[in-house]
């Protein structure tokens, strides 16, 4: 991937915000990365867009399943250099609780990471850390530089 | 669309307008297959229901991109057109009302190909068995043919849960 390789040719390849910045998907939900160190979090701002029920009012499924995607894939590319996005294989997603209409974070780990493939957990919370509403672990087929 | 339906309908065009109709059916779409906000945002529209199936698509466009050098959508499009054909899979039976509600216990979805750029998606689901408290679905992701599939997902939903405004 063409931003992929500008980036670690400029020194970049942990900036995670510019690479969604690159990623319409990414924008069009608006997605942002918190980094502190190694450790990468990623937000879901609320956006009226995002309501899967309207009486609720809950965050679509879908919405989480996507959020909970970008995070784990942002998590292995700040694990791993790759010279292309990782494919997604399969994915498990748990829904824990609704999703109240307010900011959501992230967050995986790479549980296990093998030559081509990697085993990727991740969280999303929102007032609470310890209260997750969503909760995955998924396979990518990875294309390390 | 059953018989009752089809009279409405020409009765709101006759005395509403062919506009008011169009507004009518999107709010109907909305209602009563469960198209939601992000379900709307991502372009997703019902295109066909029986008892027991329901398909909808999600027309290809420019903001579902998730890799820009392919121009293929993003595996968060799959998912949410997934999840929300499933949940709406459970509602098109017979005995469905409004008094009933649901909640999405998980879903687990295999990605097989990537999905093809500048084609439109679609996403056929089919409740496959409903007891008091549980529905199971399975779906089906594809461009051409069921047989072809982009990807597949089996999905639990917990019936009754409630569906009013929280507090």
């Amino acid at each position: 991937m063409q931003i992929l390789k500008q980036l670690r040719e400029e020194g970049r390849a942990e900036d995670m915000q510019a690479l969604l910045d690159h990623i319409p998907y990414a924008k069009f939900m608006g997605v942002q990365v918190d980094r502190k160190g190694n450790e990468v979090t990623t937000i879901l701002p609320f956006n009226e867009m995002l309501i899967g029920n309207p009486t609720l009012p809950a965050i679509h499924g879908g919405a989480i399943g996507a959020f909970l995607e970008l995070t784990s894939v942002i998590q292995l590319l700040f694990n791993t250099q790759c010279e292309r996005l990782p494919k997604t294989v399969d994915v498990s997603i748990d829904y824990l609780r609704s999703g109240r209409p307010v900011e959501t974070f992230g967050r995986a780990v790479v549980t296990r990471q093998g030559r081509r493939v990697a085993n990727v957990r991740a969280e999303i919370w929102q007032d609470e850390f310890n209260k997750p509403i969503a909760a995955s672990h998924g396979h990518f087929l990875l294309t390390p530089v | 669309m059953n018989f009752e339906l089809m009279f409405l309908s020409r009765d709101l065009v006759l005395r509403f307008g062919a506009g008011f109709y169009a507004a009518w059916l999107t709010h109907m779409n909305e209602t009563i297959s469960g198209v939601s906000p992000y379900g709307l945002a991502i372009g997703m529209s019902v295109q066909d229901t029986t008892d027991s199936k329901l398909t909808v698509k999600v027309p290809y466009a420019a903001h579902l991109v998730g890799d820009p050098d392919s121009g293929v959508i993003h595996g968060g499009v799959i998912t949410a057109a997934l999840d929300n054909a499933s949940g709406s899979a459970v509602r098109v039976s017979e005995d469905w009302h409004d008094g009933l509600s649901m909640a999405t216990l998980d879903i687990r979805i295999d990605y097989m190909k990537p999905a093809t750029p500048h084609v439109d998606l679609l996403v056929t689901a089919e409740c496959y068995k409903r007891t008091k408290t549980i529905a199971f679905v399975r779906a089906v992701a594809y461009h051409e043919s069921e047989d072809d599939p982009v990807a597949t997902s089996v999905a639990t939903f917990m019936m009754g849960t409630p569906n009013q405004p929280r507090p």
